[in-house]
């Protein structure tokens, strides 16, 4: 099968944002397809099912994740043979009145050296008053519990999502996001797959540009809506991350982790 | 006599900070604000709300990391409540 895999920037991006957008990338010959498959429902099946078992060869869902860009970008993130968590159509209906809360999927998870991907598919265009999804960049390493935090209705940065037809979203599972209220006359359609990887997510991707300084530039990246000082303890974490993704104990930018772990003269 | 509520986020622990967040709740039913329904806050610190007549009536509390937790991060720290009478 052939894949685009993602670049070391592209992956640090993702690192920082806990988010990857690949606009337009699915071809009309599928996204014309999609409402029909959508609205029939795809069968689901067990937590943890191998992709080729939940979606068989040939598949509308399987021939969405083969795509070279797509697949790269899933091959790039959880590794090959990912498994199936689980998948789920969304539809909001137009002028539904209301708009999700804010929140995080599932539970709290504190893993710091692995992490889930939810796909995210838009097979038509989404428009401003189609209110498409809302996600909140740099949020996905916060440890809250799914929708504690409704309360919250905007961030500063935030991505209200509006996007071509075809577009599709790779989303760290700490992500905060929400379905924003459609206030169009047009129902909004998007299909979700969350992945469980089943290898070491270390040095997955393309890594010819491991030292490209814009690597550390991304990582360094501040989002509008941080908090002066988290936003050093988001760069710090991300530093964890990044060592546990590339093997490297030894990275660091602007030298948060490396002074903080300086204990001259101990055994660590 | 009806509530207003006003949520602001800010930077620091300071009143006069940027707002990096806000929500609404309005009491008088005259409105309906939701879930990202803006990409600019109605202010762009907290005192700049008090100037336009909003009374502050809680700050968050400056509470310091649990040990083993410093580099946890979570909810927004510095959440201001405003409120306005209508």
């Amino acid at each position: 099968m052939r894949t685009t895999l993602l670049t070391s920037v592209q992956v640090a991006g993702f690192v920082a944002a806990g988010y990857l957008r690949l606009d337009g990338v699915v071809p009309d010959e599928l996204n014309d397809q999609a409402i029909d498959v959508l609205e029939a429902g795809i069968p689901r099946s067990p937590y943890g099912t191998p992709v080729a078992k939940a979606f068989p060869d040939g598949s509308f869902a399987r021939r969405l994740i083969e795509l070279p860009a797509v697949a790269g970008a899933l091959h790039s993130l959880v590794g090959p043979d990912p498994t199936v968590d689980h998948h789920a159509v969304h539809v909001r209906e137009p002028r539904e009145g209301h708009a999700q809360p804010l929140h995080a999927d599932a539970i709290i998870d504190t893993r710091m050296d692995a992490f889930d991907v939810q796909l995210m598919y838009y097979p038509r265009e989404v428009s401003a008053d189609m209110g498409g999804t809302l996600v909140v960049p740099g949020s996905h390493l916060r440890r809250t519990n799914e929708s504690d935090t409704g309360r919250y209705q905007n961030l500063r940065g935030q991505t209200r999502l509006t996007c071509p037809a075809g577009t599709v979203m790779l989303l760290h599972h700490g992500i905060w996001h929400g379905g924003r209220r459609n206030d169009s006359d047009v129902r909004r359609y998007m299909f979700k797959i969350r992945f469980n990887p089943t290898v070491p997510q270390v040095r997955l991707w393309d890594v010819s540009d491991l030292e490209d300084p814009a690597v550390s530039a991304e990582l360094d990246r501040r989002f509008p809506w941080y908090e002066h000082a988290t936003g050093r303890l988001e760069a710090h974490n991300r530093v964890r991350l990044w060592r546990a993704m590339t093997g490297d104990p030894s990275f660091d930018v602007e030298y948060w982790n490396t002074r903080v772990n300086n204990r001259p003269g101990r055994v660590a | 006599m009806k509530q207003q509520v006003l949520v602001l986020y800010l930077a620091t622990s300071a009143l006069d900070a940027p707002v990096v967040g806000w929500s609404r709740y309005d009491g008088t039913g005259r409105t309906d604000p939701t879930t990202g329904d803006g990409d600019e806050p109605p202010y762009e610190t907290g005192v700049e709300a008090l100037r336009d007549g909003w009374r502050l009536f809680q700050a968050s509390q400056l509470i310091p990391p649990y040990p083993g937790h410093e580099y946890d991060t979570s909810f927004l720290k510095h959440e201001f409540f405003f409120e306005k009478l209508s």
